[in-house]
């Protein structure tokens, strides 16, 4: 039990990035090198292994070695279907809550009814 | 026939925001500023009412790319203006009825900003079940994962 919510935590903390959440939606289309999974994204290769590793570390995915290509792949497996659910219903809330910090944030708001 | 099951959980998420919490607090208590940033993809959405005060109640219905229709549907139980919003909700996603939910928001000044905390108290029901679920909780997951990224 411990473990679980151990594992949960770890979960919630690597999908509260923006950036690990693109590289999951990536893998969910199918498993991805990950110079495919650092093409769209803004940054240096160290730091897309970075958040790759936090996301290994998660249990949400994983990698494996073939020559000179690292595959990765998304592991579904790696949530009951509980712990899938109650994922879903937090994600849902760190969404909304950036949205309302991008609201809150927007320059113009006072003026917009 | 479905499987009958429960499963109790709750979760808070803590943010901090630059905005003073009358601000925060504002974002939640109509409907035309809520409909900035809670919800689906607009083009998806089909139907949002929301009468902020106690005993009031809340609807946002829409489909998902994948044509499910959800339906949300919130009672406000508790409301402090710029300090605490309680409200009870569920949610359906076509015909299947699958949470009840107690959310209670709690808004406090942190420096000139504001610290919110959302704490979700629910009962996740059946749903999950069926055979072939997993897939589809996965696929929902990432639906929903990938209409967030895109609206942001």
């Amino acid at each position: 039990m411990l473990n679980q919510s151990l594992s949960l935590d770890l979960m919630f903390q690597a999908l509260a990035d923006p950036t690990r959440r693109a590289m999951v939606e990536r893998l969910g289309l199918g498993p991805a090198s990950v110079s495919d999974l650092a093409r769209p994204l803004a940054m240096s290769m160290p730091a897309v292994m970075q958040h790759l590793q936090m996301l290994e570390a998660s249990g949400l995915v994983r990698s494996e070695k073939t020559g000179r290509v690292r595959t990765c792949r998304i592991a579904p497996e790696a949530l009951s279907l509980a712990e899938q659910w109650i994922n879903d219903r937090r994600i849902g809330w760190e969404h909304r809550l950036d949205r309302l910090g991008d609201y809150l944030g927007e320059p113009d708001q006072e003026r917009k009814p | 026939m479905t499987d009958r099951n429960t499963v109790h959980a709750s979760f808070t998420i803590e943010r901090r925001y630059a905005a003073a919490p009358d601000r925060v607090f504002a974002a939640w208590a109509s409907k035309e500023a809520k409909a900035r940033w809670f919800g689906n993809d607009p083009s998806a959405e089909i139907l949002r009412e929301m009468d902020f005060r106690v005993g009031g109640r809340e609807r946002l219905n829409g489909t998902w790319r994948n044509g499910v229709l959800t339906r949300f549907e919130a009672h406000y139980f508790d409301i402090v203006p710029n300090q605490r919003i309680v409200y009870a909700y569920d949610m359906h996603l076509d015909d299947r009825h699958i949470s009840v939910s107690l959310a209670t928001v709690v808004f406090e000044p942190a420096g000139s900003g504001t610290r919110l905390v959302v704490t979700e108290q629910g009962v996740f029901l059946d749903g999950y079940d069926d055979a072939g679920s997993r897939e589809q909780g996965t696929g929902w997951l990432l639906d929903r994962l990938g209409q967030s990224i895109e609206a942001a």
